[in-house]
Order: C-alpha cells, then structure tokens, then sequence
C-alpha cells in the first residue's frame, strides 16, 4: 500500500524537480511557476471548485483507460470515443425540451455513451475478428473522429443561423444540475465519483472483471482456462468507449452546453497519464485527475503570473509517466547487464518453445 | 489547377514518407514507435530554431535531426533497456514533445511576438526535365528533401532485404530470442534502427517548418506522425508500399486543400478523413498482422 502511494509521489517530485531545472534554464522561477500554478488551482473557493470541474472529464476518461489497459488492451483512442460520445449528446440535445428533466438528462448521457462504446467497440471487433492491433485503429479511429466533428458542426448540426461552427444550444431540460452557484460544479463530479466506485467493484469484485484482468495478465492463458477472449475483448473495449463517450456527454451537458470544434484539449491522452499515476485503480483515477485537473486550471494563472506557456502542464504529465514507467520495470537489471557486457545466459529449452 | 495539385500532393507526401521509412526501421527491429509525432514535432521546432539562431538551412537540419534522435533515445532508454510498454511510452514522448516545443516557442518567440520566420528551403529544378509539362514539376522541381525521400525508398528496400545487416535487423524484429542466441545483439540492433529512424523523422519535422511552412505553429505535425504509423501498415512494411501508401495520403491532404478553395459541396472533412478511413478498411480485410514482424512491440529482455 505504502510503495502504490509512495511511487507516484515520487515520481510527482522528481518530475517537479527536473522540471524546475528546465524552467531555470528558460530564465523563469520554479518556486515562482509552482506558487502560481497552486494559487490558480486551489487559491479560493472558485478556482478549487474550478480544479474539481476541470477533473471531470479526465476521470471519465481515465476510468476508460483503466478497464482497457487492465485488459492489456491499448485503446489510444479515448478522445475520439469522447468526442463522438460529445457529437452524440449535442446532435440529440437540442431535441429534448418536451421531456422532463432528469429523463433528458439521462438520454443525453444516454446517447453519449453510446456513440462511444460503438466507436470503442469498432477497436474490440477490429481486435477480436480482425487481429487487428487496437493501438493503430484507435488511432486511426481519432482522426475519424475529429474530422466528423468538424464536419458536423460546420454541417448537419450547425446552428440555424450558420454564424459560428457550431451546433444549436441543447434543451434547458438537458442541462446537468448545478450546484452552489456561481461554481461550476454539477452533477457530473458526483456521477463520475459514483462510476469510480462501480468500476472498481465490477474490477476487482466480479466474475467478468476477474477474467478481464486475467486476459490482461495473460491472453493465452486465459483463452486456455476457456474465459472467452474475443467477445471479452469486443465488450472491454466497448465499455472503455462508453465511458470515455460519458465523459463528452457529460462536459456537453453541464459545461459547454453545445457543441463545437475542440470539444476535447487532448483529454484521451492526458487520461493515460491519470491511469497510469493510479496504477490502474479506478479509486486513485479520482485523486490524479483532481491532481492533473488542478494543474490545467493553474496553468492560465501561471501564465499570466510568470508568462510560461501553460502547456508546461504536459510537459509535467509527460514526465510523470516517464518517471513512473522508469520505477515500474523490473528490467534494472537489465541496463547493469548491458553495461557491464556480461555474457549472455544461455537460453533456456522452454524459453525456445515458447518463442 | 491540376499541376499545382499534384505538385502539392508530392511535397506533402514527403514528409510523410520520411517518417514512415523511419518507423519502418525501427519496426522490422521490434519497436512499434508511437512517439514518432513527437520526434517528427521535435524535429520540426528545433530545425526552425537552427536555421533562425545560426542562419544555415545545413545547421539547421542537423538540429532538428538531433532533436528527433534526442526524443528517439529516450525512447530507446525506456523501451530496451527497460523494457517497458512501448504504446505508453510513446504516447508519454507524444505528450513531452507537444508540451517542450510549446514552451520553447512560447518563451522565444510568443510574447515579444517577433516573427519566426526563415527563408524557406527553395524548390531545385532538376535542369530541362522540370519543363515537361504536368509531370515535371511535380517530379522535377522540389525542395532537395523531396529528391531525398524519394531516393531513400530503395536504399532502404536493399538494405532491408538485399544486406546481411538488413536480415539481422529483421532477426531482432521477427525472434529476437533467437537472434540473441546467434550473438547478433538485439539491443545494439535496436538502438542503431531507432537512431536511424531520428534522422529521417527529424527530416521529416525539418520539411514541414524548414521547406513547407518557413514558420513554426505549435503543434505543426498534426498527426503525421501517426499517419507514418498508418502507411507503414497500408504499406505492407514494404519501402515501395509506403511510398504509395505516403502519395496517397499526401494528395488526400492536397485535395482537402483545392476543396476548400473551390468551395465544392463535398465537405473537405470527408477527404481528410478518407486515408484513415481506408486505412481501417485495408486492416480489417486483408488482416492486420500480415507482414508484421512478429514480436513487433513485444519488449524484449535478455535472458
């Protein structure tokens, strides 16, 4: 418990340090860059709150990277499935002013989970029937994405009077329920704690989430004790989709309130960085996208105060991940070995038959 | 109209084909490298700089080379000498490189607001034969990155499968277990491919800023890089399939350009959406793997 903690602090500090080295070289001051970006993420009661709605859609999207990579499935492609699950909730938003709200509400979610399972399903089916590597057709995948996002709100969705790229504003009963105005808070940070909860149970306390992270550990094992890999594959994929596609439906619902191009800053991506710091677990997703929520929230102020670009932030997300792949490997050995020129061990008759 | 069509198609094919010869190096070795975005992103930031600081196009190039080696190394420490996952890795390096150019431009160049610009890498014509018409200078009378893209693709096509170094590369690719046994070093293999591959996709990034755009954006390679990792596959990990695959999707991106000009009512997004498109179509019906190298990805570790 210790080291799943110690870790990733660790790997937050030496990034923190290295990267100061980085800003001394730029001429600007790391204690100065740190209090900033601390006082535009946490400073007051609004820009704390801010940091929780900035961490929104990155615990979506972190849980999404957290059931495919515990499957050992490489979806890269959580922003796409964000971003049609966003299409999806404003191509249906503006057409629910008839209905009560929470029923709005829930078709608009409804509706962007959807389009992001069948957009991560296409990976799965790609995967399972095609032996077809996720990785490229999840990328492949966002590409499609944003070119379909870009054409709708300049096409079909676009708003009656044509002045800007984007989509008619969803129906007032569609909008997520605020809270403690002027915040920005809603609904949304508490659905995303509560699928936290539900996807660590379904993880880590169930039938299927047990075989997922079997085939994770090892396909063919798992295909040997009869856990049927290729739907398992398809419906992982589809669920890392849909909960990505959730997260889109929900920023549409409460925030934006419409849709238009950059729908997502890069949020698929970034997740990596949160699932990867929580080591996969859907409860720690919760604590570093709030960690990496603050850090886009204090990026402005740090601009402002100290005139570093904020995309500093991704320098620290990468970093991040660096470090911690660092740590995680158990392949130390490895690099004293091919220092040292030692002579190679011979190979093993099973390691032969394996490969 | 259609000269200048086809003349942009080619020039936007090459940097394409430079980073995906790159990838297709470091993947007959065993690496699948998605951190090529940001080694093409480092390659073209850091080769604008070169030429803007020093006001050499050479010197230039050779930082946005540098740069490119430099992601590709980082690389190399994490996914073979730690054996560590190499789609997040390469995502991880996706992420710096995005986040480090952006930080650098911004603190040179964003708020003095000077102009980060260079004269551009000037089309050579190739004597008379540029004269001919349609075709001459599309082929003929290009930036010398494009002469040296194209030129690579058969230089590579021997060396890979024509050279005893080619099939030792493809040794490490295919059972690096094995190539290990034979004493032929499959560390050393894949450091070299992944250093090679730093010069070509450092090119790659130098083309856009150096040759193409004469100015830095953050964020320029748009994803080129991730469409190298596309025409590596479309290309069958053959150099003469990339080369195809690479002016297929150089005339797509061309086209979306006349598109928009034109004004048709077929939106341009289809056509830029078209090469990935096909790309996922050609996957899912030929089959992904065929003529992958077999542990391409697999992080290897010596026994």
């Amino acid at each position: 418990m210790l080291s799943s903690i110690g870790k990733p602090a660790a790997a937050i500090a030496l990034a923190i340090a290295m990267i100061s080295i980085v800003l001394i070289a730029l001429g600007a001051s790391p204690v100065g860059v740190f209090v900033a970006l601390y006082e535009g993420a946490f400073g007051n009661w609004i820009a704390f709150t801010d940091s929780l709605v900035k961490a929104t859609p990155l615990i979506f999207a972190g849980l999404a990277i957290s059931v495919a990579f515990s499957a050992a499935l490489w979806n890269i492609g959580a922003d796409g499935q964000l971003v049609i699950g966003a299409i999806a909730a404003g191509a249906v938003g503006p057409f629910l002013g008839a209905m009560p709200r929470p029923i709005a509400i829930a078709i608009i979610l409804l509706s962007g989970a959807m389009g992001g399972a069948f957009w991560g399903g296409i990976c799965g089916w790609l995967r399972a029937r095609r032996d077809t590597n996720e990785v490229i057709s999840s990328i492949m995948l966002n590409f499609i994405a944003a070119q379909i996002l870009s054409w709708t709100v300049h096409g079909p969705l676009m708003e009656a009077s044509r002045a800007y790229p984007q989509s008619m504003p969803i129906a007032s009963s569609a909008e997520m329920y605020m809270f403690m105005a002027p915040t920005r808070l809603n609904l949304g940070m508490l659905l995303a704690l509560m699928l936290a909860v539900a996807i660590y149970l379904f993880l880590f306390r169930s039938e299927v989430g047990f075989q997922l992270r079997a085939m994770g550990k090892n396909r063919r094992a798992a295909n040997f004790f009869r856990i049927p890999i290729a739907s398992l594959t398809i419906w992982t994929l589809a669920l890392s989709g849909a909960l990505a596609g959730l997260g889109g439906a929900v920023q549409i619902s409460a925030i934006n309130h419409r849709l238009y191009e950059k729908v997502s800053p890069g949020w698929g991506f970034e997740a990596i960085a949160v699932a990867l710091v929580a080591r996969l677990n859907p409860i720690g997703i919760v604590i570093a996208a709030i960690f990496f929520g603050a850090l886009d929230n204090g990026s402005q102020a740090m601009q402002r105060a100290e005139g570093v670009s904020p995309v500093l932030v991704q320098v620290i997300q990468a970093m991040v991940i660096l470090i911690l792949l660092a740590f995680d490997t158990s392949a130390w050995e490895n690099l004293r070995d091919t220092f040292s020129r030692r002579p190679i061990a011979p190979v093993r008759a099973s390691e032969i038959a394996d490969a | 109209m259609l000269e200048a069509f086809l003349t942009s198609a080619i020039a936007m094919a090459t940097p394409i084909l430079l980073a995906a010869l790159g990838e297709l190096l470091v993947e007959e070795s065993g690496i699948i490298n998605i951190g090529i975005e940001g080694a093409m992103l480092s390659g073209a930031f850091f080769a604008l700089s070169g030429v803007y600081f020093t006001g050499s196009v050479a010197l230039g190039l050779l930082c946005g080379i540098a740069a490119a080696i430099a992601i590709n190394a980082m690389l190399g420490v994490l996914v073979i000498n730690l054996a560590v996952n190499q789609v997040v890795a390469g995502t991880a390096l996706d992420i710096f490189a995005a986040g480090i150019t952006g930080v650098f431009y911004r603190k040179f160049f964003g708020i003095t607001g000077k102009a980060f610009i260079v004269t551009p890498l000037h089309p050579i014509a190739i004597g008379s034969l540029a004269q001919i018409p349609l075709l001459g200078p599309m082929l003929f009378d290009q930036t010398p990155l494009v002469y040296l893209a194209f030129a690579t693709v058969p230089i590579i096509a021997w060396m890979i499968h024509r050279t005893r170094y080619g099939l030792r590369l493809r040794a490490a690719g295919e059972r690096p277990i094995a190539a290990d046994a034979l004493g032929l070093g499959v560390y050393a293999l894949r450091w070299q491919a992944l250093i090679a591959s730093g010069v070509l996709t450092g090119l790659a990034g130098a083309f856009l800023t150096v040759a193409y755009a004469n100015t830095f954006v953050e964020n320029i390679s748009a994803g080129r890089g991730f469409v190298a990792l596309a025409v590596v596959i479309l290309g069958r990990w053959n150099p003469w399939g990339l080369a195809a695959a690479s002016i297929l999707f150089g005339a797509a991106m061309a086209l979306q350009f006349g598109l928009q000009a034109l004004g048709t009512a077929i939106p341009y997004q289809l056509f830029l959406a078209l090469p990935y498109a096909l790309t996922l179509i050609v996957l899912a019906t030929v089959g992904g793997q065929a003529n992958a190298p077999s542990s391409l990805g697999e992080p290897y570790t010596r026994g």
